[in-house]
């Protein structure tokens, strides 16, 4: 994993971002500078002051305290998904990629299906039938993220089961559960690291987009895609209802990919 | 059969059924293995050394690969016993050590925790028991600074060392048989002469027998007092080696001798 004398950028930037975000969000979970869910109408549309860092909402809420729980919100739901999509996709790329046949055809051709779908819509799908909220969005991500997770695994469990130490535990006498999950599986974790920064991405996108839509996450609950949603009406008005979310957004995103980014050059 | 008699491989043939023509590499093998007897098995590269190799390890696809033929283990035939017979005569009696030391070993795990394997899986010891099983081991293929290397990776060891290490792992369960698959064409000249000289002796001390595959004829002189060699699947010749060195009757037989580079004083 040594990168030689160049350094890796992308992983301290990233890093940085992340840890701060973290760190940020993590706060937010003990203690956050207002109640995110009292109004307070004399504060409506307040705009940046030291009582509220980053202003306050149509309702007078304050937006720092909604942004703090919202990003831990959007997390959470994040985690969940790549959690979700990562458990089954291991399950079913190593199944796949070892077993190989008649089995791998078909599950990879329904692996195919679901992944041409875009993935918000496939979600959209699985909310109809689920019902909105936020258990519902966690799985219906999650289920829409199996695919691409499955797809790595099976290339790398592909790659290796053919390499002289699977045959050589084979001739040991392990067998194929063994095989699949206790010799080979450790040696697809750098990829999977990698596709696992970039699945919390595209599943923080994805959330945010969803509770933009109104489906996700539901109020008075923060999430950081439904104060977007929110704040449209008012973008002229109090454009900082907008920015500041957005802007934990962009950084929550741009955090993960470096370090995505960078977990990949290392490998 | 006869008394000594630990390995007889009876007009073995391979076939490769994965693509729609059936491709047959190995015609006709037959092969007797006696107790602490070393068999050399000479050819060039595709002559199915390997896969005769990996049908008596029990390693090929019972799907895939249509063999014909018998091969008798102590009187159990690999190719048609239960499932569970053949690993566990594969765990207990049979070792493999590869060409590429490199993809031999598992480059995640200890070398200690690899040369256990076996051991985990097949017998009751405690972990002490089989630490220190290892740690003999280890010292028994000449490795200085067992306990240091028990807790290294492969990466960290050289081509020799790692090669030395595969011959532990498959002698921990002392096997009946090895099979050395090139085990020297990966290493230089100094290493190759330790590596056989090892093989000598753990063949005389604990009477293992071994089938040496190899394209280096002198190698094969030195270890082995019968040898066969084999030529686009067919065994073309078999016998005696110094009887084979010194009046080869098929001219392919021949062309392999010649091919032996020879040290001539110049005059």
């Amino acid at each position: 994993m040594k990168s030689g004398k160049k350094k890796n950028y992308n992983f301290i930037v990233g890093g940085t971002i992340t840890g701060l975000m973290l760190i940020f969000i993590i706060i937010g979970f003990f203690y956050t500078p207002y109640d995110p869910n009292a109004m307070d109408p004399s504060a409506k549309f307040a705009g940046i002051s030291l009582k509220h860092l980053m202003g306050c909402d149509n309702f007078g809420r304050d937006i720092l305290s909604r942004v703090m729980k919202g990003a831990g919100t959007t997390l959470s739901v994040a985690a969940g998904t790549v959690f979700i999509g990562t458990f089954f996709g291991i399950i079913l790329g190593a199944v796949t990629g070892y077993f190989g046949g008649i089995l791998d055809e078909i599950l990879m051709r329904v692996n195919d299906a679901i992944f041409a779908f875009p993935s918000i819509l496939l979600a959209l799908v699985f909310i109809s039938l689920l019902g909105s909220g936020t258990y519902q969005v966690v799985i219906a991500l999650g289920i829409a993220f199996i695919p691409s997770f499955a797809r790595i695994v099976r290339s790398e469990f592909i790659k290796c089961k053919n390499m002289d130490y699977v045959k050589n535990a084979r001739l040991q006498g392990a067998g194929h559960l063994r095989i699949m999950f206790v010799h080979i599986l450790p040696n697809t974790f750098t990829v999977l690291l990698s596709a696992i920064m970039i699945g919390f991405n595209n599943a923080v996108l994805a959330e945010a987009g969803m509770s933009f839509l109104g489906i996700g996450v539901q109020p008075p609950q923060a999430s950081l895609g439904r104060m977007l949603s929110e704040a449209q009406t008012y973008l002229f008005r109090a454009p900082n209802y907008a920015i500041f979310p957005g802007l934990v957004i962009i950084l929550m995103v741009l955090g993960f990919s470096l370090l995505g980014d960078a977990l990949k050059r290392e490998e | 059969m006869e008394k000594n008699l630990i390995l007889q491989v009876k007009d073995l043939n391979i076939e490769f059924h994965d693509h729609l023509i059936p491709e047959t590499v190995v015609y006709d093998f037959d092969l007797d293995l006696r107790v602490g007897e070393i068999v050399g098995l000479v050819g060039e590269s595709g002559s199915g050394k390997s896969m005769s190799a990996l049908a008596i390890a029990g390693l090929l696809s019972r799907k895939d690969m249509k063999k014909r033929g018998q091969i008798l283990f102590d009187g159990v035939d690999i190719l048609t016993c239960e499932r569970n017979v053949l690993r566990k005569i594969q765990g207990n009696d049979i070792g493999i050590i590869f060409q590429e030391p490199m993809t031999s070993l598992n480059p995640l795990k200890k070398i200690g925790w690899q040369v256990e394997e076996a051991l985990r899986i097949h017998t009751e010891l405690s972990k002490e028991e089989r630490y220190y099983r290892v740690i003999e081991m280890l010292r028994d293929v000449e490795l200085e600074d067992a306990e240091r290397i028990y807790h290294q990776y492969p990466h960290e060891l050289s081509g020799g060392m790692r090669q030395r290490v595969m011959i532990a792992a498959a002698m921990i369960c002392n096997p009946k048989i090895l099979i050395a698959d090139e085990p020297t064409t990966a290493l230089d000249v100094t290493i190759q002469a330790q590596i056989v000289e090892l093989l000598k002796r753990l063949n005389r001390e604990k009477q293992t027998s071994i089938l040496f595959i190899s394209h280096d004829l002198s190698l094969v002189r030195q270890l082995c007092r019968r040898v066969m060699v084999m030529q686009g699947g067919y065994v073309v010749e078999t016998g005696d080696t110094e009887e084979i060195f010194n009046h080869p009757r098929e001219a392919y037989t021949q062309k392999l001798i010649a091919a032996i580079p020879k040290v001539v004083r110049k005059s």
